[in-house]
């Protein structure tokens, strides 16, 4: 709690500093277009966010840290403070607090006005490498199967509606596998979401094989002439050797029908999990290959950092990310929005912010 | 994560700064800030970290902890009581309405695990305490959620009560009420839909129906694995709708389950279940002090090493040292280093105190059989004091008698003999080489 209290008095004293940086901003042509550009990229919630201040990502950081001017043991405490806060997780944390702290000594930044656009790039770097594969990967000619998998609760089979939902208004054909034989009602809930988006469930009686279920979903989606297969399991605990193994064994159906496929394996995580999603992108790639991260439940307080330290560590992608209950509220993931939301209860906590609304 | 007990890590840092021979109040920052890493990566909430350290701190600095040989154990051995405390000491049962059905309502996060937690606690219910349950289906934003209940209601033979996915929630909660009421239910779940704590309306929702049925119990349910938010999750729903009771679900998962100390340390209200596996009946009270040692990430190393503190007298050990140094090791010192092992209770419980030891290649296959001590107790008892002074001189019939004696076979006294001479031997070797780098196959007979 006092961190907070301090941050916003912290931030009562910059207000107007804000006020005058923004005037400074706007006559800046080139900034602005830039701006502007990039803000077109930005998912719904988050723009929502940056409207209001009027300032990207980089000028709200530095915003936030000009209450520490000078580069010190403080300004590091309270950086790695918010970081843990947001899940990333004690490792990667000290491993960016390490970097940034020699790379300040090495370049002789003393100013955090300075080091902000540091941070900014370090960690965007740690969740984008390459900026490429964060796209889903598509079967340019042909049948696209994914294979979604994760632990219980965290949402496969909303994201699978979700997602349903958007490719059949881009004009695909959408067949869905029921591949969750195990829940009560998770066969139901698949085909209360085929209904909605309009799409074809492929089920059988719960508590069947799910790797029949997927082998019969591959043979009719083909028939049906399919752009695009997607397919849910039932939600397992990365520690359950059987449960894994089957999870192994759906995918190698997969594989045998199609060798190409499946084209994404996509674990969807819960933005809420702490350090045990670590251990779940561990196992669950071990098992099936994981190509893609979606993290969902975003739209919470949670800040779902541990993907910087399984990008860190493991170089999954982050594909995905869930913002909210309603149909379009799955978005393409963007490392420097995410980076923002880590920061975004402190920024938002400004005064000047909250007069706005 | 590489099995790395907090223990482990206190004692190397300490190793660090042992050769100085004096501990600073650098040293103690060290260690603080080992417990702190170590809460931190099993999910305890940061603010709470600092909480917590700050009153180990003061307890881990005194006298007894610092001077001890065993610093890093010690501090260990603070922290984890201090966990307990803080986890709650006490085991809480859920509530009991003095009259008309119980009633108990199910909120938390989507995807936390209501829907099979309300069914498994149900269940527990009548199975444990001969209660009679009804469920209420009050999810009616998830497509299926309602189907899911009903399903488990099927499986269990317990009824369900809908409305549907039209009705309002807060009508179903009130006509469940009624139900219960009229068909003398012992208590009522009503299964609410997964919302976000920061979701106004939804959370309005909640309070109408907690107004409407004045619930008993408002059980806050919460995935075990989540990270630094439950703090916020759990005080908003307690600021919300004031909960009495939480569950923790998925515990049979690989986490340390910090979000447990964090949930418990802001809103005071006790865990009272812990789900514990994907069946129905995998369901159980909340033992606090096993969380503790759980978010530590050392099994239950600590009751082993308290139950070898209290149960191995120290100046016998000391005697005993001595004699196998001069080694005049004799069956009477055996005989009482078994008793002490013993005393620990049984080797299979000892070693699934030891965590990782599962998972130990050459322990797996290795069967800790209790009948194999008491034979060996068994024998060692049948000599008499003459014999367990003087092994050497035994021969064909003091062997014979013994094993009459003991109800065992003169081949069963001849590898006890065997195998204590080896140890002697062995002994000889260890003492001479004083730290051999070689580590040796020392096995106990029984083993």
């Amino acid at each position: 709690m006092s961190l907070f209290q301090r941050l916003k008095k912290r931030m009562a004293g910059e207000a107007a500093e804000e006020e005058a940086k923004q005037g400074a901003k706007e006559s800046g042509e080139n900034e602005q277009g830039r701006q502007e550009e990039r803000r077109a990229s930005l998912s719904s919630r988050f723009r929502e966010g940056l409207a209001k201040t009027r300032s990207s990502f980089s000028e709200a950081m530095n915003e936030l840290f000009a209450q520490y001017r000078e580069v010190n043991e403080d300004f590091f405490e309270e950086l790695e403070e918010i970081l843990i806060s947001s899940d990333v997780g004690v490792e990667t944390v000290m491993e960016i607090i390490d970097e940034l702290r020699n790379e300040s000594l090495l370049k002789n930044i003393r100013t955090t006005e300075k080091l902000t656009p540091l941070i900014t790039e370090k960690m965007a770097e740690k969740l984008d490498r390459t900026g490429e594969d964060s796209k889903l990967n598509m079967n340019p000619d042909g049948m696209t199967v994914m294979l979604f998998v994760g632990v219980n609760g965290v949402g496969k089979t909303t994201t699978i509606g979700k997602m349903a939902h958007q490719m059949k208004a881009e004009g695909k054909k959408v067949v869905l596998a029921a591949g969750d034989t195990f829940r009560a009602g998770a066969i139901e809930q698949l085909e209360g979401w085929g209904e909605r988006a309009g799409v074809d469930v492929i089920k059988q009686q719960a508590g069947s094989d799910p790797a029949a279920v997927i082998y019969d979903a591959i043979k009719s989606a083909k028939s049906r002439q399919a752009d695009v297969l997607l397919c849910d399991t039932a939600g397992r605990l990365q520690n359950k050797v059987n449960l894994m193994n089957e999870l192994a064994k759906v995918k190698r159906v997969i594989t045998r029908e199609i060798p190409e496929a499946p084209h994404e394996v996509l674990l969807v995580l819960d933005a809420t999990t702490g350090q045990n999603a670590m251990s779940q992108a561990k196992t669950f790639r071990e098992a099936t290959e994981v190509s893609g991260i979606i993290l969902t439940k975003l739209d919470g307080t949670a800040k779902g950092g541990i993907v910087m330290a399984i990008r860190n560590e493991l170089n999954i992608p982050v594909k995905m990310v869930g913002l909210g209950e309603k149909l379009d509220d799955l978005q393409p993931f963007e490392a420097e929005d995410f980076v923002y939301g880590l920061f975004k209860d402190m920024i938002e906590q400004a005064p000047a912010d909250a007069e706005d609304r | 994560m590489a099995f790395e007990g907090l223990g482990e890590r206190l004692q190397s840092t300490f190793d660090h700064m042992k050769s100085r021979g004096k501990v600073t109040d650098e040293d103690v920052k060290a260690m603080m800030r080992e417990v702190r890493l170590a809460l931190l990566e099993a999910d305890v909430n940061y603010k709470v970290v600092k909480q917590f350290v700050n009153s180990v701190k003061d307890r881990a600095t005194g006298q007894e902890v610092m001077k001890s040989l065993t610093p890093g154990q010690q501090v260990v051995k603070v922290v984890n009581e201090e966990l307990t405390q803080l986890m709650g000491g006490e085991q809480a049962e859920i509530a009991k309405a003095a009259k008309g059905p119980t009633v108990v309502m199910m909120v938390g996060l989507q995807g936390a695990g209501k829907t099979t937690t309300s069914a498994k606690i149900a269940n527990y219910l009548r199975k444990n305490k001969n209660r009679q349950p009804l469920m209420a289906a009050a999810d009616v934003y998830r497509p299926a959620a309602i189907d899911q209940l009903e399903t488990l209601g099927r499986q269990l033979n317990m009824p369900v009560f809908s409305l549907g996915t039209e009705a309002d929630p807060v009508d179903i909660a009130k006509q469940s009420l009624a139900k219960a009421k009229e068909e003398h239910y012992d208590y009522l779940f009503i299964d609410t839909a997964g919302r976000l704590h920061v979701d106004d309306s939804l959370m309005d929702e909640l309070q109408r129906m907690k107004e409407a049925v004045n619930p008993d119990e408002i059980m806050l349910v919460v995935d075990s694995m989540t990270g630094q938010d439950a703090v916020n999750v759990a005080e908003s729903f307690n600021e919300q709708l004031g909960i009495t009771g939480v569950t923790l679900t998925k515990l049979d998962g690989d986490t340390r389950g910090g979000a447990a100390l964090s949930v418990k340390s802001v809103t005071d209200k006790p865990i009272k279940f812990a789900g514990t596996g994907e069946k129905i009946d995998a369901i159980e009270p909340f033992h606090p002090e096993r969380m503790a040692s759980r978010i530590l990430g050392m099994g239950d190393m600590l009751s082993l090493i308290e139950k070898a503190q209290t149960n191995v007298d120290e100046d016998k050990a000391k005697e005993l040292e001595k004699k196998m140094r001069s080694q005049d090791l004799t069956f009477d010192d055996f005989l009482e280093q078994l008793g002490q092992v013993r005393n620990m209770g049984s080797m299979e419980d000892i070693m699934s105190m030891i965590p990782g030891a599962g998972k130990m290649k050459g322990l797996k296959n290795v069967q800790m059989d209790d009948n194999q001590i008491t034979r060996v107790e068994a024998i060692v008892r049948s000599m008499t004091k003459q014999e367990r002074q003087q092994p050497s001189l035994m021969n064909a019939s003091r062997k014979r008698r013994i094993a009459k004696g003991s109800g065992t076979t003169i081949q069963d006294v001849n590898r006890l003999l065997k195998q204590f001479e080896d140890m002697k031997k062995m002994m000889k070797q260890m003492t001479s080489q004083q730290k051999g780098k070689k580590k040796g196959n020392f096995s106990l007979p029984f083993m």
